[in-house]
């Protein structure tokens, strides 16, 4: 099987196959139904509001002091023994994480998850090296052996159900086929178990990383981060600049509202909080640990105030599962790394608009996401931001500002601006639509697919008010 | 989120704010708002040169064409009056948009107190007008949709199906995934159909399943959407704009 591939440029057609797809439809909606109401049980006896408020509060302060507590990180990891790395693109952070292995001899490299090293292709420029490099997530592993990218930031392979499971399992690994999940998770356990062993070096992401202790935090729960981050020899941590915050106590708030917010957990089965290398005397832990933090556009989003709420992201994944987009397209269908909402308004920067001008336009602006995400960025807001900047009317400082730019469109809303500011030629042709509505064309393009097309009523309200007055003074006058 | 509203005192005098989707499409739910209010010895005035409150240019990117059309309606409402919407989204637009539309600008004070002044029909119906409803149509169930706007930008989840409480008769019954989007969402139908389409298939099954004899909405471009489908597919459920069915069942 050739791997899949998916870009942004190709939503239309995407989000057309996926809507198509029976068994995708119906993945993903019992996923999200089900992530939705983990999540709603999960902050039953929380005053979720206010921590909602503290979280928000926490990341617009570490927002505001960024530039600042990534010197402190990157002092505070040095003198703990993590060599500090900064790429200004995916592109450098690859070459730096090739680099180190290839100072090791590494021939194969172990995964935990990391959204980031999606986005920059590690797993490809690796490969293009001779290092090959595995996934040890259970959901990533097999998105891996799938030959395609994952469709979901916490949950990779949410597109795939257990039939289909149990023939990747079958395919690629060789195993017997079952639909036993539990016989599927030991065989997986036990095949990525040997790659932990012989791995040279291992690469992680970062949930949080606290500038005053210089710790890597990191959230999951198969183990696999923990053996990704001790196993090896080597040990090296990529995550972008905006997962920084200040103080160890900030950590225990957004830890509630990540796990809460994604899986509806209380807590995680592993929370590692990673402060060096092994130790003299130490029996265990990586000879090296390595922190690479990746820009890639950031520091652009970062010098606009109100863009700079996309950073404020703690990636759980809340917005996907409540968007309504996002449950029936599925995740592919967005051709990005971070597919739905935050996709939707993180992609564009790293990207450009060129080519993912249609996702800031793929939401209804319900305000679903807004309204789960725990760290309140306002969602809506800047989808509404992205969609000004693509017709060329907001600051312009997105790339590929204007693409959307079109004569024919603007010349439309002109014409609609013109006549709602004429309320007296407005009136007029309101009135001349209920006239000839018997001439409202029965077929309105795909509107009139599913819908019956909306026809104008006989008399508008302002030609009922006016007859309703006319009535009235008549009355008045007989009386 | 929402801020904390503090509600006035009932007032004499109201400003009805229409919309263009009322004025056009479904007058008859405008008038019936304006009887609802009038009944409670409120005079109502309807500002003769309302047109659009340019929300559609607004979510559409084009804020220089919104903000031009939302500036001549800053102008309609000159006396201290509320000003209601029988919408949660051109209702939330102006209470919650036109702030930000005229940031920075001359006009900012006055989108600021025009803003402070905008009340969705409903929400002023059971938090100012605290209204009482006689019941005089026989047993029946209905579905409320409440829009996304009236639920989450205004934060008025609550209101509309209060009345529909306050109806002795009527069994108020609430669809699957109720507070999932219609798939309306303005130019979103247009420039994406067919997630648009399977949303509101959705939806309108939804309200189908809950056996209701009639669904209501506060706001008509869901109503356009999910009674469109409902009647494309020739079910058998009948939509109408609460204002509407408060005002037949009462009267």
């Amino acid at each position: 099987m050739s791997v899949q591939t998916y870009t942004p440029a190709a939503f239309h057609r995407q989000a057309h196959e996926a809507l198509e797809n029976p068994q995708i439809r119906a993945n993903f909606r019992k996923a999200m139904d089900g992530l939705m109401s983990k999540r709603r049980d999960s902050f039953d006896d929380w005053d979720l509001e206010t921590l909602r408020e503290l979280g928000a509060s926490i990341r617009l302060r570490a927002l505001a002091k960024l530039p600042d507590l990534l010197e402190r990180l990157e002092a505070n990891c040095q003198a703990n023994g993590i060599r500090v790395h900064w790429a200004e693109d995916g592109e450098q952070a690859c070459r730096i994480i090739r680099e180190l292995c290839e100072a090791r001899e590494a021939t194969s490299v172990i995964k935990g998850k990391s959204m980031v090293s999606e986005e920059m292709h590690l797993n490809a420029h690796l490969e293009a090296a001779g290092i090959a490099a595995l996934e040890s997530d259970l959901g990533e592993y097999l998105v891996q052996l799938n030959e395609q990218t994952p469709s979901h930031i916490i949950m990779p392979a949410i597109h795939l159900n257990t039939d289909e499971i149990a023939g990747i399992m079958h395919d690629k690994t060789g195993i017997e086929r079952t639909r036993d999940v539990d016989a599927m998770t030991a065989a997986a356990r036990l095949q990525l178990r040997e790659r932990f062993m012989a791995a040279d070096v291992g690469v992680s992401g970062v949930n949080f990383a606290v500038a005053e202790t210089g710790t890597l935090c990191l959230v999951e729960n198969e183990g696999n981060g923990r053996m990704t981050t001790t196993v090896p020899p080597v040990h090296i941590a990529v995550t972008g600049i905006e997962k920084v915050v200040e103080h160890l106590r900030d950590v225990a708030p957004l830890y509630s509202l990540l796990t809460r917010s994604a899986t509806g957990q209380h807590v995680t089965t592993y929370f590692n909080m990673i402060s060096g290398p092994r130790r003299p005397g130490e029996h265990d832990g990586p000879e090296e640990v390595h922190l690479v933090l990746v820009d890639n556009g950031r520091s652009n989003i970062y010098q606009d105030d109100q863009l700079l709420d996309t950073l404020r992201c703690i990636r759980c994944g809340a917005c996907m599962n409540h968007c309504p987009v996002y449950t029936r397209v599925g995740g592919h269908s967005y051709g990005t790394t971070y597919p739905g909402p935050i996709g939707s308004i993180l992609m564009p920067h790293l990207e450009g608009l060129e080519s993912t001008r249609d996702l800031p336009t793929a939401s209804s602006l319900c305000g679903a996401c807004g309204e789960v995400c725990p760290v309140k960025i306002p969602i809506p807001d800047l989808l509404v931001r992205l969609r000004r900047e693509s017709v060329g009317e907001g600051r312009g400082n997105v790339r590929g500002a204007g693409v959307k730019r079109s004569r024919k469109e603007l010349a439309a809303w002109k014409g609609w601006q013109w006549l709602a500011t004429h309320p007296g030629l407005w009136r007029s042709g309101t009135a001349m639509a209920g006239r000839l509505r018997g001439l409202t064309p029965a077929h309105l393009g795909p509107w009139t697919d599913y819908r019956t097309a909306p026809k104008p009523a006989k008399t508008t309200l302002h030609g009922l008010l006016k007859q309703r007055r006319a009535r009235q003074a008549a009355e008045e006058k007989d009386a | 989120m929402t801020p904390v509203k503090l509600y006035p005192a009932r007032p004499d005098k109201v400003y009805f704010y229409g919309t263009c989707l009322v004025d056009l499409f479904f007058p008859q739910a405008g008038l019936d708002g304006i009887r609802l209010l009038e009944r409670e010895g409120i005079e109502v005035i309807f500002p003769e040169d309302q047109t659009c409150c340019g929300q559609p240019a607004y979510t559409s990117g084009y804020q220089d064409e919104a903000r031009a059309v939302a500036a001549t309606q800053l102008d309609l409402f000159p006396g201290p009056w509320p000003i209601i919407v029988p919408s949660g989204s051109c209702g939330g637009m102006m209470r919650v948009h036109y702030p930000d539309l005229f940031a920075g600008t001359e006009r900012e004070a006055q989108a600021r107190e025009v803003a402070d002044r905008v009340f969705e029909l409903t929400e002023f119906l059971v938090h100012v007008c605290h209204l009482r409803l006689a019941d005089r149509g026989g047993p029946e169930k209905v579905a409320m949709h409440t829009s996304c706007s009236a639920r989450r930008e205004m934060g008025l989840a609550a209101t509309g199906p209060a009345l529909l409480g306050r109806l002795e008769g009527v069994e108020l019954v609430e669809p699957a995934r109720a507070t999932e989007c219609c798939g309306f969402g303005g130019t979103f139908a247009v420039r994406h159909p067919e997630v648009s389409a399977a949303m509101v298939e959705d939806k309108s099954r939804a309200i189908e399943a809950t056996g209701a004899e009639h669904f209501v909405t506060s706001d008509c471009g869901c109503l356009m959407n999910i009674a469109g489908r409902l009647e494309h597919r020739q079910g058998a459920v009948r939509g109408e704009h609460i204002a509407s069915y408060l005002w037949q069942r009462t009267s």
